[in-house]
């Protein structure tokens, strides 16, 4: 895990997850892989190498980090999650099912015609905080939401900043890193410094590829971590299938109150299929009959090894 | 002559007086506080006062999330940006996502007068009237801005209230009673129904009267809720006077104009109808009242439209 060295005093205490833990949330993603890919491949429509990039990120927010209750996903002491990148939906899909929002049963129904499930999400599916599919909405609303969330400890003799997170929700933001050629991306940006939202998490899945080619043909983001930090927030730079390393910074990224917090997460767009990896064609590409064999079978093998 | 009345000042009074009534309302501006006068909102609560920069989209996604949060966000750019770059952000979670935001079009029209065509709103009514789920709300004068904003905080969703920038004449008193949905008579009449939306209102209300002056009884319609559309009302009005005309100040293409065209032809009702507007061009730089004289928007103009109008239904009833 790379941490950027800005201020040294937030990185003393360390973060440690159990061997275990990392190995079932490693396993539990890799199952949210399989469950996109049978969605996909179900409705011969939907996004595939972004949901596989994702995929530790997001196990590692619902399996462990987020304080969410399926039961009740409107509860108000709930930490939000947006999905701006709203094409990785089956992801999404499948996390929230799989997490007891809603029967795993129903993800057959993914983009039907008369299914919730809509190409992509909206607030009809429980769980789920945003209309999403335009890119670029989600750190701006999230901007919001966490105002909205602190107003209460900004008042005088309320809650302290630093015991917010017993109290109030947070936010966390998940953004591609294509979605970045948005502009309104930098305007959420820079209104979350101006605000110093310390309760809001920003983790970008940097699959360096969108759809008709690699981030850095289309549009180049690089520095992409000084570029966050020259904004006026706290940066981290990991590797996004890591899930130790994603368990850590989120928790590290919990406890910088002064001002918002990125998470740069290097990932592999098309993560575990060896002919899907690196491969804009399968940004919005849909198996054929052999394809979906051959990547269920290489992804039921990469989820033995978590098993084993 | 009726007296003169700042809108932007009954504005941000109207607004600062909602803020005490309700701690949930909050307020957000693209930079334009001291144009549109919400720094009075800003002055009177800076804890629920966000200045978001020049970025119209932000503000409107800043918004949605406070607004899912439970609060009642009011947004604060010109009408002209909000229909336009701010459209997408709109359509996407204020529409389609049914986020509960508040819509604060000043600079309506012609009213951003000197600045130009780039500031004025002359497509907005046509945008935001395609959106599902929008409510679209003008107050002709200050009255109707104080009474009807509360009824926007209270509408259980998104609203566009488009309003003028300038001083306008004063057409209600205190007995103004509107109710957002239903739309005001404000005069009977038997020969022709003008409608009017915003400043054009009282210019109907002129019109009406130099029309009197002839011995045309006209009727006077405040159309301040332009959707969801008082169809009853178009109908009883347009069905009693036998002709109408919609004076507004957008292009005669998709506004009001439009909206009440559509109401009578598909309930059935053929009368003779006149729309007065922006046809279909882009104005210029001016003072505003001169704008509207030169750009088809003059009292002279409703009552050529009211007289063509009779004019026409005569014909076809001597047919």
């Amino acid at each position: 895990m790379r941490v950027s060295a800005d201020r040294g005093e937030e990185h003393a205490r360390p973060h440690f997850h159990s061997e275990l833990l990392v190995r079932d949330i490693s396993a539990t993603a890799q199952r949210l892989r399989i469950a996109v890919l049978e969605m996909v491949f179900g409705a011969q429509s939907g996004h595939i190498g972004a949901p596989f990039s994702a995929a530790e990120i997001v196990a590692s927010l619902y399996w462990h980090h987020l304080r969410v209750d399926p039961q009740r996903p409107d509860w108000t002491g709930r930490d939000r999650f947006l999905l701006s990148k709203g094409h990785a939906s089956a992801l999404l899909y499948a996390a929230l099912a799989h997490r007891g929002f809603f029967s795993t049963d129903e993800l057959a129904t993914f983009r039907h015609l008369g299914s919730r499930l809509n190409g992509h999400p909206d607030r009809g599916v429980p769980g789920v905080e945003m209309a999403a599919g335009p890119l670029g909405h989600g750190l701006a609303i999230g901007c919001g939401m966490a105002l909205a969330l602190r107003r209460d400890v900004d008042k005088p003799g309320a809650v302290a900043a630093s015991s917010s997170h017993a109290t109030r929700g947070r936010v966390y933001v998940l953004l591609g890193d294509g979605e970045l050629d948005a502009g309104l991306i930098w305007e959420g940006v820079m209104t979350a410094a101006k605000y110093r939202l310390g309760n809001l998490v920003a983790i970008v899945d940097c699959n360096g590829v969108q759809q008709t080619g690699t981030t850095a043909e289309v549009m180049p983001l690089e520095p992409l971590v000084d570029k966050w930090r020259a904004f006026g927030w706290d940066v981290q730079d990991i590797d996004g299938h890591n899930v130790g390393a994603v368990l850590a910074a989120l928790d590290r990224a919990d406890e910088i109150h002064a001002r918002p917090s990125v998470i740069v997460a290097r990932t592999t767009k098309g993560k575990g299929v060896s002919f899907m990896e690196y491969d804009h064609r399968w940004h919005g590409g849909v198996p054929n009959e052999d394809d979906y064999r051959r990547a269920r079978a290489e992804l039921e093998e990469g989820l033995q090894a978590w098993l084993r | 002559m009726a007296a003169l009345m700042p809108m932007r000042a009954a504005y941000g009074t109207a607004l600062v007086e909602l803020g005490r009534a309700r701690p949930e309302v909050v307020a957000l501006s693209a930079d334009v506080q001291t144009s549109d006068y919400s720094f009075m909102f800003g002055d009177a609560y800076p804890d629920r006062y966000f200045n978001v920069g020049i970025a119209e989209q932000c503000l409107i996604d800043v918004a949605v999330g406070l607004a899912y949060e439970d609060l009642i966000p009011f947004v604060n750019t010109f009408a002209v940006f909000m229909a336009s770059r701010a459209l997408e952000p709109v359509l996407t979670h204020l529409s389609y996502g049914g986020a509960n935001v508040k819509l604060m079009a000043g600079y309506s029209g012609l009213s951003p007068q000197m600045e130009g065509p780039t500031h004025h709103a002359i497509a907005d009514l046509a945008a935001m009237r395609a959106l599902p789920g929008m409510t679209i709300v003008s107050p002709a004068d200050d009255v109707a801005m104080r009474a009807l904003l509360p009824q926007v905080a209270a509408w259980p969703g998104p609203v566009y209230y488009r309003f003028c920038r300038n001083e306008v004449p004063r057409v209600f008193d205190a007995g103004y009673a509107p109710m957002i949905g239903s739309a005001h008579l404000v005069q009977a009449g038997t020969d022709v129904a003008l409608v009017g939306v915003g400043t054009m209102l009282s210019r109907c209300m002129d019109a009406a009267e130099e029309l009197a002056t002839d011995g045309v009884q006209a009727a006077v319609v405040d159309l301040h809720t332009i959707k969801p559309i008082d169809t009853e009302m178009i109908l009883r009005v347009a069905g009693e006077a036998g002709a109408m005309v919609v004076a507004e100040e957008h292009n005669v293409l998709g506004g009001a104009g439009s909206a009440v065209a559509e109401v009578l032809s598909e309930e059935g009702l053929s009368v003779p109808l006149a729309r007065v507007g922006v046809p279909d061009r882009f104005a210029e730089s001016g003072s505003y009242y001169a704008m509207l004289d030169k750009f088809g928007m003059g009292v002279a103009d409703v009552v050529r439209a009211a007289r063509k109008v009779i004019a026409r239904k005569r014909a076809i009833r001597n047919s």
